[in-house]
């Protein structure tokens, strides 16, 4: 047990880091270099002004009109992602192991707070789980691949919480969590999780086309 | 898959006949279509199609955005990702290794249930541009010799003849002369220039014009005449800059067309190209054929009338003599209006032009295609049904304006005249539809 | 044919027609023409109720016509215009109609040394071309893209033999288009033909064409050659050994190519209108190296200069040793000269104009609809309302310049004789 703790929390966590890291850096330069070979259009067309112009439009809530059309659908992505983000970033146990291993840190989240965004997170997946088995468009689209994604995104969550708040079994818990932390940083670059690294690329790609060719709005 | 049994749709898709389809499909095997699509997903499937494809969360969102989708009782193999998902992702998931029966059912959604419109773009989170995907759908088909044959025809017109319609050189020089003729009858000094060297304006019109509607050419040529313009037509081919090869994935062919257009008037010594009211060759002129040959933009400045009318308002070179006295709403072309932002142009003209003016809701950008764009109503009298049951939404749309009182429908494009008027008839609405050039023609002072 | 030896090379201006007079004498005056060596002015007038006629230097034709289109000065200086009476059509030349009249006559084309004349036509829906009004021995469903040698001797265009029922896709691809060469069709019909091309002495005749809707390439008096690409443009005959190359499109980009073998290292994103050197010793294309960037490119070695928008109108001086040609960048027009681009930016700008001698060149070229000649790149003094291309006198010596003056000096088209040492830049 000791040492799959050791593994999951050093050598794990630097292999993930590594992977995720290579992994967003060569899908990356291959997007490119296929991009520059097949696609050489599209950096004539990028315009940095108007892919911002989009990317805001899209990132700010209830900018676009498709967010004002589903406001429970905004409203629940908005706090999912956010949580999802800041709370392993700034969670107080991250922030004072990494003060611990390498020194430095940086300011963590309160545990209450980080904890009802850790529930946030998990209660999003349930959210999304639901939607995507009751409205008949979104089953239809569904693949295995994306309920698959649904449990990773919600394992370190679920097994941070578990382990935080001590409930039996928090031992194991705290490894499940480790590892399925590192197993989502992983597939991050690999799965269609990479939408968080591409979507200023396609978000921008389709601003510059609609505001520098076709001077039109696209939200 | 086997819910599918249980969704609400009225027209069974893959039950339609169609010579184009069928007999293409018939000549295929598996292993043709598993070379075809191999090296196409080589050679031409790129970055764009990797991203879009690998980013699409299936959340569904861009499922609202589709008229297609909306008419048929929320379907969801009508939803844009859906239509992906039957298509592109299969092709791509089993390495173009499929059936020509499913090769079949890939031609009829790509050419017949998705209008390329841009909608669900301005609807997807990423802005994933399914267009692009259903385009590289058709561009396999076209490759594998499967396309409706209506639409197939309209392409090889356009590579025998340069024009959409098989009208021949003297044929289209013929009807120029004529309207001419014609038009005289009102305007005694009416001229419609033929090769004129050196004009500033390159007038080019598509060709169901010559073929089906001569009249806007009059019009055209009467406004013109009001505004003291200098403008000419060509009379070689590079009249049409209409290009139905664009919609069947034979982007050689956009090329060559849009080459002989281009050239048409840098030979003739034109400052500019002046577009008839449509939208989609606006996209092949502006957005498509430019690209395919290398130049990043239009080699000439290249103007859809919609722009043109509102500079000859603005700089008074026509006058209005009398407001149009109808109320009139107005319909936003895709290809003009996500495809350019014409659409405060338009209202701009309207404004002007006439008395009372209510808006459809949705509206601009977001308002919801005709049905018949991106060649779906080039595929022709077989899709016909399924083209109109597919725009409900829009009929429900054209509904509401005429309950506030609106009769005459405008839309400056001939695609969507095609489509609306086949909503119009099924659905019984009783509305009139007219081009922008209808009402200048009839409220403009005539000098 | 005169090349301009027997023409008035005496420096000075003359008036030759008062065209603004002309607008008084009938109710329409437009398209006006003038020939080669200035010294006629023609405008197509409009004499009576539906009745239509042309006026050459203040005299109008003694024949009356229902409708006259395609007004023209042909290189020998004769004046032709398409005309029609009872609903049929014909050639006009110099007034004197032909004998022969059609259901329509179009796209007249001529031999540039020889002024020979020869003009599509059809009659009874059938097609075939008219030369000095002798048609075709046969004729065809469709006709178009109709060519001539400089000589005038011989005619092509591309046909369609045959016909096929409305909306048969599968008949129409078994090919039922081909190039005709004085009316005797090729042998091998394709999906389509486009671009007919004949050699200099008219024995020869090939064309780009698509033997499925997939493959493109050139085929040569009937023959293809025996590869095939994604896409061809127009072929052009080497003049010193009757080769043919065309520019094709192969997978990492557009070359030139002949016998459908790449001719040239360099791969371009598009690559057109290539010509050859009269003497046959170099080749030149307009191209495009990168996305957007237009030039010319000579031997496969791009000029140093880019343009923007486009480049065209690109022509070899008599010795071949210079090219000149028309680019447009952000909007303006420029005149360029082996890759140096003349001083001052247009409104518009015609194709160069190379003296005999190829020293000098000049252009047509107009600003503010004020039509100039700049020569060697320096704007000659004088603007026009309207203007036609310069002629160089035989020796190179003199530039003959055909202008309208603007109303404000009287409106008068008028002819003038420089001396081209007084207004090359």
């Amino acid at each position: 047990m000791h040492a799959i703790y050791e593994l999951a929390g050093g050598f794990l966590v630097w292999a993930a880091l590594v992977i995720f890291a290579g992994g967003t850096v060569i899908r990356m330069a291959w997007l490119a270099a296929t991009a520059r070979k097949k696609d050489a259009a599209v950096f004539h067309y990028f315009s940095f002004y108007y892919a911002l112009r989009s990317i805001l439009h899209w990132i700010v809530p209830f900018a676009s009109r498709n967010m004002r059309l589903h406001p429970v659908m905004t409203a629940v992505t908005f706090i999912f992602h956010l949580c999802l983000i800041i709370t392993p970033i700034f969670a107080a146990a991250h922030v004072i192991l990494i003060a611990e291993s390498w020194g430095g840190g940086w300011w963590y989240l309160p545990d209450a707070a980080a904890d009802i965004m850790t529930l946030t997170v998990i209660l999003g997946c349930v959210f999304f789980l639901i939607r995507r088995i009751s409205k008949k468009d979104v089953r239809y689209l569904s693949t295995a691949g994306d309920y698959i994604l649904l449990v990773i995104v919600a394992a370190p969550f679920l097994s941070g919480y578990w382990s935080y708040h001590q409930w039996s079994g928090f031992e194991i818990a705290g490894i499940v969590h480790m590892l399925s932390g590192e197993l989502l940083l992983i597939c991050i670059p690999f799965t269609r999780l990479f939408h968080m690294i591409l979507f200023p690329f396609t978000r921008g790609y389709a601003g510059s086309e609609f505001g520098g060719m076709r001077s039109a709005r696209d939200w | 898959m086997k819910k599918q049994n249980n969704l609400n749709n009225t027209q069974n898709p893959g039950q339609i006949h169609d010579i184009g389809i069928k007999r293409g499909a018939g000549r295929l095997s598996r292993e043709k279509i598993a070379s075809v699509l191999e090296k196409l997903i080589e050679t031409e499937g790129g970055a764009r199609l990797s991203a879009y494809i690998n980013t699409c969360v299936h959340c569904g969102l861009c499922s609202d955005a589709c008229h297609h989708y909306l008419s048929r009782g929320c379907d969801p193999r009508f939803s844009p990702a859906g239509k992906v998902k039957q298509t592109v992702s299969t092709i791509l998931a089993k390495k173009g290794k499929v059936s020509p029966e499913f090769i079949k059912r890939t031609c009829e959604i790509a050419f017949t249930e998705c209008n390329l419109c841009r909608r669900c773009q301005l609807y997807c989170p990423f802005g994933i541009d399914i267009s692009y995907l259903m385009l590289f759908i058709r561009r396999a088909c076209h490759l594998l010799g499967v396309v409706p044959q209506y639409i197939q025809d309209t392409a090889h017109s356009h590579s025998a003849t340069m024009n959409q319609m098989w009208v021949r050189d003297d044929e289209w020089i013929d009807t120029l002369q004529w309207q001419e003729e014609e038009a005289r009858d009102e305007i005694p000094d009416l001229r419609i220039p033929i090769d004129k060297q050196g004009a500033d304006i390159f007038y080019s019109v598509i060709g169901p014009e010559p073929k089906f509607r001569p009249q806007l050419i009059y019009q055209m040529a009467v406004i013109m005449h009001a505004a003291g313009a200098d403008w000419t037509l060509p009379s070689a081919p590079g009249w049409d800059n209409s290009d139905m090869c664009m919609y069947t994935g034979d982007v050689e062919m956009t090329a060559r067309l849009k080459k002989v257009h281009f050239e048409a008037a840098i030979g003739l010594k034109n400052k500019r190209i002046v577009m008839g009211e449509c939208g989609h060759a606006f996209r092949s002129v502006y957005d498509v054929g430019n690209r395919l040959l290398g130049w990043k933009m239009p080699p000439l400045p290249t103007v859809h009338a919609i722009s043109f009318y509102s500079e000859l308002l603005e700089e008074g070179r026509i006058e209005i003599d009398h407001k149009f006295e109808r109320p009139v709403t107005f319909h936003d072309p895709c290809n003009i209006v996500r495809g350019r932002g014409l659409h405060e142009t338009a209202r701009y003209i309207i404004n002007r032009v006439c008395k009372t003016f209510i808006e459809l809701e949705p509206n601009r950008e977001h308002n919801f295609c005709c049905g018949a764009g991106g060649g779906v109503i080039n595929c022709g009298p077989p899709f016909k049904t399924k083209r109109v049951e597919s725009n409900k939404v829009k009929a429900d749309q054209l509904a509401a304006a005429r309950e506030k009182g609106a009769e005459v429908v405008i839309a400056p494009c001939h695609n969507c005249h095609g489509g609306l008027e086949e909503i119009i008839e099924h659905y019984e609405l009783g509305m009139e539809l007219m081009f922008l050039s209808d009402i200048l023609y009839e409220c403009i002072k005539k000098k | 044919m005169d090349r301009g030896n027997n023409w008035d090379w005496e420096p000075g201006k003359r008036e030759i027609g008062d065209l603004a007079a002309w607008s008084g004498r009938y109710d329409m005056v437009y398209a006006p023409c003038v020939s080669p060596d200035g010294e006629n002015i023609a405008a197509i007038v409009k004499t009576g109720d539906d009745e239509w006629s042309v006026c050459v230097n203040g005299r109008t034709w003694d024949a009356r016509f229902e409708k006259i289109w395609n007004l023209m000065f042909l290189p020998d200086n004769r004046l032709i215009a398409m005309v029609s009476d009872s609903a049929v059509w014909t050639v006009a030349i110099d007034g004197k109609t032909w004998d022969n009249w059609y259901e329509f006559v179009w796209s007249p084309v001529f031999g540039a040394e020889s002024g020979r004349i020869t003009v599509a036509a059809q009659a009874g829906l059938r097609y075939f071309a008219v030369t000095e009004d002798t048609p075709w021995a046969n004729d065809f469903n469709a006709l178009t893209s109709l060519t001539t040698t400089r000589d005038g001797q011989t005619s092509a265009a591309v046909v369609q033999h045959g016909s096929f029922p409305e909306a048969d896709i599968d008949k129409f691809q078994e090919g039922y288009f081909t190039a005709a060469l004085n009316g005797s069709a090729w042998d091998s019909c394709y999906v389509n033909a486009w671009e007919p091309e004949l050699s200099e002495d008219g024995r020869h005749l090939a064309a780009a064409v698509r033997t499925s809707i997939y493959n493109y390439t050139i085929a040569i008096d009937g023959r293809t050659w025996d590869k095939t690409f994604s896409c061809v443009w127009e072929p052009k005959f080497n003049p010193k050994d009757n080769s043919v190359t065309a520019p094709v499109k192969v997978p990492d980009g557009w070359t030139i190519a002949r016998n459908a073998d790449p001719i040239w290292q360099g791969r371009y994103v598009q690559l057109w209108h290539h010509m050859y050197s009269p003497d046959g010793s170099r080749v030149a294309a307009i191209g495009a190296p990168e996305y957007g960037k237009w030039t010319i490119v000579e031997n496969d070695r791009p000029w140093r200069i880019r343009f923007k928008d486009l480049v065209t109108d690109a022509v070899y001086s008599p010795a071949g040793d210079r090219i000149a040609c028309v680019g447009k960048s952000d909007g303006k027009w420029h005149v360029a000269l082996n890759d140096f681009i003349w001083d001052t930016p247009w409104d518009m700008a015609w194709q160069p104009v190379f003296s005999p001698d190829g020293r000098h060149a000049a252009a047509l070229v107009e600003k503010d609809g004020k039509y100039t000649i700049a020569v060697n790149g320096r704007p000659a003094d004088i603007t026009f309302a309207a203007a036609w291309q310069p002629v160089f006198s035989p020796d190179g010596g003199r530039l003959l310049i055909k202008g309208v003056l603007p109303q404000s000096m009287g409106g008068q088209y008028c002819r003038y004789v420089l001396k081209t040492e007084n207004v090359a830049g």
